[in-house]
């Protein structure tokens, strides 16, 4: 039975702010898991600590709201322990970026199958709008009593180099485009990232809607001329497959790199870059431990109270010392 | 009879200590091993002592009967630990090795012994410690381990001696055993367990071996005054603190387990790697194990994981544990069972990072922002490791909640010889659960308020039972709710698991109470590590007439107030035995019961309580306790 929208949806009082950019992707997240016809009692959403974390609580799955930074830590292991969870992390830009960039790394490395999705909207929106990581030097939104000191991070390029075998960018306010990146992403196998623009009305005051949108450049008929635009429409081929030679791959990834710097008059969304068959985390389990898959840690033990069925002799059978007979 | 090998970090000390521990529990001994070592991977001093008895034993002595070494360093450092009519084996190149050259023995250490050794009219040199020894009516064996080393490379037909360097330490060993008349191939076998599946490196030892016992019969008709007899046994296990917890972990159904490495805990995490795949009754499970960025996805992983339904756990020590906090506070508030295996060492910051110390106790009963009931493990022993182990998961899953298991150094570290772990009365205990699969017409509440405080818990990917968890303080859905009644009801919840965990848990889990024969003239409270000399100095004082009594305290939280009460309220003198410098289990009593201890003992130069200090700390604080309110031990090298 298809899923309707109201399906995926809690009724508790949404308290962001007026205009905020996660009702864009909280819409297309529960689009998003409504179109792909996933059995809606295997997803299991994360998120990090900030105004983004509270999009769990607003859709109705199972929902992780974790700790500051530690999203993707959490939903490693819920994913490993049980790969038969969809298993969709949330965080924010000083989350995912700052505190948590670390497991950001890492999991990189890991390409575990599951997907990652950053509310980056260039401040700490619930500690009231200091600098977030990807904030450029020399900005200063609203709150700031001087001008951003340090400069931003280029997540695109930081994934990359960590080892995301999905890198996609999306605008929190273009919904389709945001729904069908999440559904590609979901569907990837390895881990995915995708960077959300996120308009912030109460603390980012110049990377605002109307901005992205465009409303200060108008065309000669007087339409707005938006900044963002879909490089996979513009014809950038985004697949590294294991087929191609380091030629190939070099190029693709100095494109990437270039793409991942416009900024300001022009802003490339869509998907930057995607790996074919790059072998997962759990893959890579599986080789070491043939029942991985079937037989997960969390299938292992069953409920009640039971008898160990471990075989301790033989487990311990290089530190036994046999008897001595004399 | 208890022997001691030093040698470099790094050559091998490590393995023929293993070698001459597993002989002597293949002829039927019991052995008690324990080793020091410096942070460090190659050149600085390490050791191992290894204490053989025909009966059980619990802890390490101060004297060696018989030292093992093939540098110079070890016979400065322990030379004097040898007990006079004892042995030393060492090597004959290093005698005229000046006590200066030794720069890995830190500058005024050396300067004290060359000046003891020159107030005695000796030679500041090996000769000059041998000359000592020799007065004491040690026996000195000198060994020729080159001329060993070129022999066994003749024999097996190897012309790059090089290669062969390592052997050195299995000729000690073997010599060793030649001298207290150690069967060979009790050696042989041991060599094989030891380097099992090198088959280059187990003939060259072997033949190593021959060679030493050769060279012992043909040079040393003397007998050495200790013999090593076997005797009658049973099967028995030789294994390590790090080991009997993997151990527990597998029988006690933990199937993920996350890490950073760290000492002394990641051996555990080695050990679970290596056994990943496992023999089950019906065939094979498997253990995951993670080494992660850094201890916060240690334990956010592992509870991660705990979500989905699987037993899991983290292991760390002290400066990771640091890392944890937020992570279990988090468990805490979301009532997912976790379970932190804790090796505390030498602290703060990285303190002596391969030395014990019983310093975290208070730190694991109080860490954290805010309040939230946790269940906190104290094991005695290796064996009590083991059961512990499996009960820290019973205990988080019925009671769904983060367990801490507060081992030390001196337990993982320590290699002993006990009786086969007995799984026949264990069972995993998974506490209330949903019923999978009934009709859901009702909305699921994760956090349903009940009178015991435990809530049915659902997994991840439970059909039907949807549920969420925040940080935040939350509604029974699992929603963020700060009402300041629904505060008071989860808070309330919450922290009445403790109590129904304090009235389930038997009061044989919660201590372990020694009692002595007679009316006791001292009674002991202490926990942890410190346990096996406790029970071994008892045996002492009641020599001289004087009774102890001994209540070891296995949980910390919650804290089984009543029963020491009980213990302590009609006691006559009691003292606290603790490594540590404040005593934090004597404050925690009084904190709990308002019972002051009487005298403390305390140790925090981390090195593990020997016998001989702690009967004599006993027997003073027993003789006058006014005077020796506050003993501090200082064995150990
Ligand atoms: C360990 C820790 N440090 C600090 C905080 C305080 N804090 C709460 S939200 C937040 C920033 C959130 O910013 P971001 O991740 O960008 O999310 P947003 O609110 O913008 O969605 C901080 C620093 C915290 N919760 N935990
Ligand atoms: S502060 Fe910004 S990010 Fe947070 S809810 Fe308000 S608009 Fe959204
Ligand atoms: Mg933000």
């Amino acid at each position: 039975m298809a899923l309707k929208l109201s399906d995926v949806r809690t009724d508790l009082f949404n308290d962001w702010c007026p205009g905020c950019g996660d009702f864009g992707i909280e819409a297309s997240l529960q689009m998003a898991l409504t179109e792909l016809g996933i059995d809606i009692n295997r997803v299991v959403l994360f998120s990090g600590i900030g105004c983004h974390g509270k999009i769990v609580h607003w859709t109705n799955t199972f929902g992780i709201h974790t700790l500051h930074g530690r999203t993707l830590a959490f939903a490693q292991g819920a994913k490993l322990a049980n790969p038969e969870l969809e298993v969709v992390a949330l965080g924010g830009d000083g989350d995912g970026y700052g505190i948590g960039a670390g497991h950001f790394v890492h999991a990189g490395r890991r390409n575990i199958d599951m997907t990652y999705i950053v509310h980056n909207n260039g401040v700490y929106g619930l500690t009231k709008g200091q600098a977030s990581p990807t904030q450029r030097l020399g900005e200063q939104t609203k709150s700031l009593p001087q001008p951003n000191i340090n400069n931003g991070i280029n997540p695109i390029i930081l994934a990359l180099s960590a080892g995301y075998t999905f890198i996609a960018r999306s605008y929190a306010f273009n919904t389709r485009h945001l729904k069908e990146t999440i559904k590609k992403a979901i569907a990837h196998k390895g881990l995915a990232l995708v960077d959300v623009l996120q308009p912030c009305p109460t603390y980012n005051d110049i990377e605002t809607k109307a901005w992205y949108d465009g409303e200060d450049r108008r065309d000669a008929s007087g339409r707005a001329v938006p900044r963002v635009y879909d490089v996979n429409m513009k014809g950038h081929d985004p697949l590294v497959s294991k087929e191609m030679d380091e030629d190939q791959v070099d190029k693709k990834i100095q494109h990437v790199f270039r793409l991942s710097k416009e900024w300001g008059d022009q802003i490339p969304i869509g998907i930057f870059y995607q790996e074919i068959g790059t072998p997962t985390f759990e893959d890579r389990i599986s080789a070491r431990i043939p029942s991985y898959l079937q037989n997960p840690p969390a299938k292992q033990i069953p409920p009640g109270t039971t008898k160990s069925t471990v075989e301790l002799e033989k487990l311990s059978s290089e530190l036994t010392v046999q008897a001595n007979n004399v | 009879m208890n022997w001691k090998i030093g040698g470099a970090q790094g050559s091998g000390v490590d393995s023929s200590a293993r070698i001459f521990s597993r002989a002597v529990a293949l002829a039927g001994l019991w052995v008690f091993g324990t080793r020091e070592y410096y942070s460090n991977i190659k050149g600085l001093h390490s050791y191992f002592e290894v204490r053989v008895d025909s009966n059980p034993i619990q802890c390490k002595v101060d004297r060696t009967s018989l030292l093992a070494s093939f540098d110079a360093e070890t016979l400065i450092r322990h030379a004097t630990t040898v007990e006079d009519g004892g042995g030393i084996v060492y090597n004959k190149g290093v005698t005229e090795t000046s006590i200066e050259k030794v720069d890995t023995i830190n500058k005024e250490v050396r300067q004290e012994i060359q000046q003891r050794l020159t107030d005695k009219g000796l030679k500041a040199d090996i000769s000059g410690i041998l000359e000592e020894s020799r007065r004491r009516g040690i026996h000195l064996y000198p060994i020729p381990y080159d001329d060993l080393v070129a022999q066994t490379g003749k024999r097996i037909g190897e012309q790059q001696l090089s290669k062969l360097t390592r052997i050195i330490n299995v000729l000690a060993v073997s010599v060793s055993s030649a001298l207290l008349g150690i069967d060979k191939r009790y050696i042989d076998d041991s060599i094989r367990n030891v380097f099992s599946g090198k088959q280059r490196i187990i003939d060259m030892n072997i033949t190593g071996a021959q060679v030493a016992y050769e060279f012992v019969s043909e040079n040393y008709h003397e007998q050495f005054p200790y013999k090593i007899t076997p005797i009658q046994s049973k099967d028995r296990l030789f294994i390590s603190g790090n080991e009997a917890v993997a151990l527990g972990k597998l029988v006690g159904g933990c199937r993920m387990q996350t890490y950073y490495p760290i000492t002394p805990a990641s051996d555990e995490s080695e050990f679970l790697e290596a056994h990943e795949n496992f023999d089950v009754v019906d065939g094979k499970n498997s253990i995951l194990v993670v080494q992660t960025e850094d201890e916060i996805a240690a334990i956010t992983m592992a509870i991660g994981a705990a979500l989905t339904g699987t037993r899991a756990s983290a292991s760390t020590s002290g400066p990771g544990f640091s890392l944890m906090v937020e992570g279990m506070g988090w468990s805490g508030i979301n009532e997912v069972p976790v379970v932190i295996t804790l090796y505390s060492r030498g602290g703060p910051s990285t303190g002596m990072p391969t030395r014990t110390e019983q310093g975290d106790l208070k730190f694991v009963l109080n860490a954290s922002h805010g309040e939230f009931p946790r269940i906190v493990l104290c094991s005695g022993d290796i064996e009590e490791c083991f059961y512990d182990t499996i009960r820290a998961f019973n205990y988080a899953e019925k009671y769904q909640l983060p367990v801490i298991h507060l081992v030390d150094k001196a337990m993982a570290n320590t290699n002993v010889t006990v009786n086969p772990f007995d799984t026949k009365y264990i069972s995993i205990e998974r506490g209330k659960l949903v019923q999978e699969h009934k009709d859901q017409d009702e909305l699921y509440r994760r956090f349903k308020i009940t009178d015991d405080g435990i809530s049915p818990r659902a997994f991840l990917g439970m059909s039907g039972f949807r549920f969420w968890n925040t940080g935040d303080e939350h509604d029974e859905l699992g929603h963020i709710n700060e009402e300041p009644e629904n505060r008071v009801n989860m808070m309330n919840k919450r922290m009445r698991k403790l109590e129904t965990a304090d009235t389930d848990i038997p009061d044989r889990e919660k201590v372990n109470f020694f009692p002595a024969s007679k009316t006791a003239d001292i009674t002991i409270v202490s926990w942890g590590s410190s346990k096996g000399a406790i029970l071994e100095a008892m045996k002492l004082l009641k020599n001289d007439s004087i009774e102890a009594e001994f209540l070891q305290v296995r949980i910390a939280s919650p804290f089984p107030t009543e029963l020491v009460k009980r213990q302590l309220s009609k006691a006559k003198l009691t003292v606290a035995v603790e490594q540590n410098y404040s005593g934090q289990m004597a404050s925690l009593i009084a904190e709990k019961t308002g019972i002051i201890i009487d005298n403390k003992i305390v140790k925090y130069n981390g090195r593990p309580i020997s016998l001989n200090e702690l009967y004599a700390a006993l027997k003073n604080t027993f003789e006058k306790p006014e005077e020796n309110r506050r003993v501090v031990l200082t064995s150990g090298a």
